[in-house]
């Protein structure tokens, strides 16, 4: 298989706490990755080394080849091979939902705004929202928010898409909707790379599922090793705990 | 008698009261424009990100040091002093003959300049993080983070404080008759010096200094609501 991301002895301090360790991964094309643990494992640091919104201290990252964290590496250019979905949407509160999809199309790709336009109708459709477009952020629902920022990285066409717990922020009625978007990009053969604690949602769309404990990959397998097979003590725990 | 001599002195000078009103709309207009201008670019100077390393970070620091200075000594003195200091400094200093509506203006736009870049740079800081993220993470660089996500929601949370300096200037060029500019505060002085009746006459000022600010504050308030856009939102079919 294709590696599009891997990740060699990868280590994240915030000032003398080291909270990533020696973290070894690699994701292939196509394939979804879920990343669990508790609060604190490391495990949204992680995600967010990837897309470089932290500052890695030491280790690589070799996106297509290339070790992205060389010095004179352009990492604008980098990231918009990459999608990111955050916990906290983070759409743009100055601009409506087609907007939102749009802006990053037309100044980053350079595509023209017709173009644009009607990629990012195609994506909002995918999730729903093509009723919404005219909408500013703060008069949608977070479930509507985290859609179209769901369909805001997919109007980028990236390589692989980024969750940051996509469902955390959310009213419990809000998260199946957010869920059933994910599954259908899951099934459609898009590179993921998922930290969640939708325990339920990890088993049945990832190909691989890491578990992270204490700022390093504690295990990692098919979901069904993880979850009916565990081998490690700490992932007996974890899941015992969060599995009810 | 008092009722009778502000009629009187009103038919009698409105012109020299309008055209001093209409100077100090004038000066506190531009100004207040050049000022948030210079605000906004000094403010997104200051908050660009400084790299650890490097030409750029040097370079960086030297501007910022500049900058600081600049908005230090003009939020630190007052005007008034400021307006004497550079009119005559500069025929003194550099045999410069400054036009006085000239100077008047350079006076308030670096003054206001220096209030703003702190306004503008609490702006930026009020953003929330993730949209910083957000556009980082779409690929934006710094510049284009900044014009098409950050810049226009600083804009708009600065507008309050922009049309609060408005109003500000519009009294406070009052301060700069002391280079004998034609503002109201001049031409005032000047009609009273005429007929004596100080109170009066100053009366007069007083409504039309109230007008003009009271004017400003309303059609900034309908700024703010068409930049807000409208609360509801149609359905696309």
């Amino acid at each position: 298989m294709d590696k599009v991301i891997e990740i060699r002895h990868l280590s994240k301090f915030f000032g003398a706490n080291e909270v990533l360790k020696d973290i070894n991964l690699s994701v292939g094309k196509g394939e979804v990755v879920s990343i669990i643990g508790s609060s604190g494992s490391g495990k949204s640091t992680l995600l967010r080394c990837i897309n470089l919104l932290e500052k890695p201290s030491g280790g690589e990252i070799i996106y297509n080849g290339q070790n992205i964290l060389a010095e004179k590496h352009n990492v604008s250019l980098y990231r918009r091979h990459l999608g990111m979905v955050f916990q906290q949407f983070n759409l743009f509160n100055n601009h409506n939902a087609l907007s939102n999809c749009v802006v990053g199309q037309v100044e980053v790709l350079k595509r023209s705004k017709d173009e644009a336009t009607e990629t990012a109708m195609k994506y909002l459709r995918n999730v729903g929202m093509e009723q919404y477009i005219h909408a500013k952020p703060k008069q949608l629902s977070g479930g509507q928010k985290q859609r179209v920022a769901i369909a805001r990285a997919l109007s980028m066409d990236p390589d692989v898409l980024l969750f940051d717990e996509p469902t955390s922020a959310l009213d419990p009625e809000m998260v199946g909707e957010v869920l059933k978007v994910m599954k259908d990009l899951a099934g459609s053969g898009l590179t993921m790379i998922i930290v969640t604690h939708e325990m339920e949602f990890a088993r049945e769309v990832s190909d691989r599922v890491v578990f992270m404990d204490q700022g390093v990959i504690a295990e990692e397998g098919t979901p069904e090793q993880i979850f009916n097979n565990p081998k490690q003590e700490r992932t007996r725990e974890f899941l015992k705990r969060t599995l009810k | 008698m008092t009722y009778e001599w502000i009629i009187r002195i009103i038919t009698e000078n409105w012109p020299m009261f309008l055209r001093g009103a209409a100077v100090t709309l004038y000066i506190s207009l531009i100004g207040t424009v050049i000022g948030a201008a210079i605000g906004l670019f000094a403010g997104v100077v200051r908050t660009i990100p400084v790299p650890e390393r490097g030409f750029k970070r040097i370079f960086l620091k030297i501007v910022n040091g500049i900058l600081t200075i600049y908005i230090e000594c003009f939020r630190g003195t007052p005007m008034i002093v400021q307006a004497m200091a550079i009119f005559y400094g500069s025929s003194l200093l550099f045999n410069l003959d400054m036009n006085r509506t000239f100077a008047a203006i350079f006076i308030v736009s670096i003054n206001t300049g220096a209030y703003m870049a702190e306004i503008v740079r609490g702006g930026v800081i009020s953003v929330d993080k993730g949209q910083f993220e957000a556009a980082q993470a779409i690929g934006m660089t710094h510049w284009q983070t900044m014009r098409n996500v950050v810049l226009p929601q600083v804009i708009r949370n600065i507008l309050p404080a922009t049309g609060n300096q408005f109003v500000i200037n519009i009294k406070d060029t009052s301060v700069l008759n002391v280079i004998s500019v034609s503002e109201l505060y001049f031409m005032t002085k000047s009609i009273a010096g005429n007929n004596f009746h100080y109170f009066e006459s100053f009366f007069v000022a007083s409504i039309l200094y109230l007008i003009m600010t009271l004017t400003v504050t309303k059609i900034l308030h309908r700024l703010e609501k068409r930049m807000d856009g409208p609360e509801s939102y149609s359905l696309q079919r």
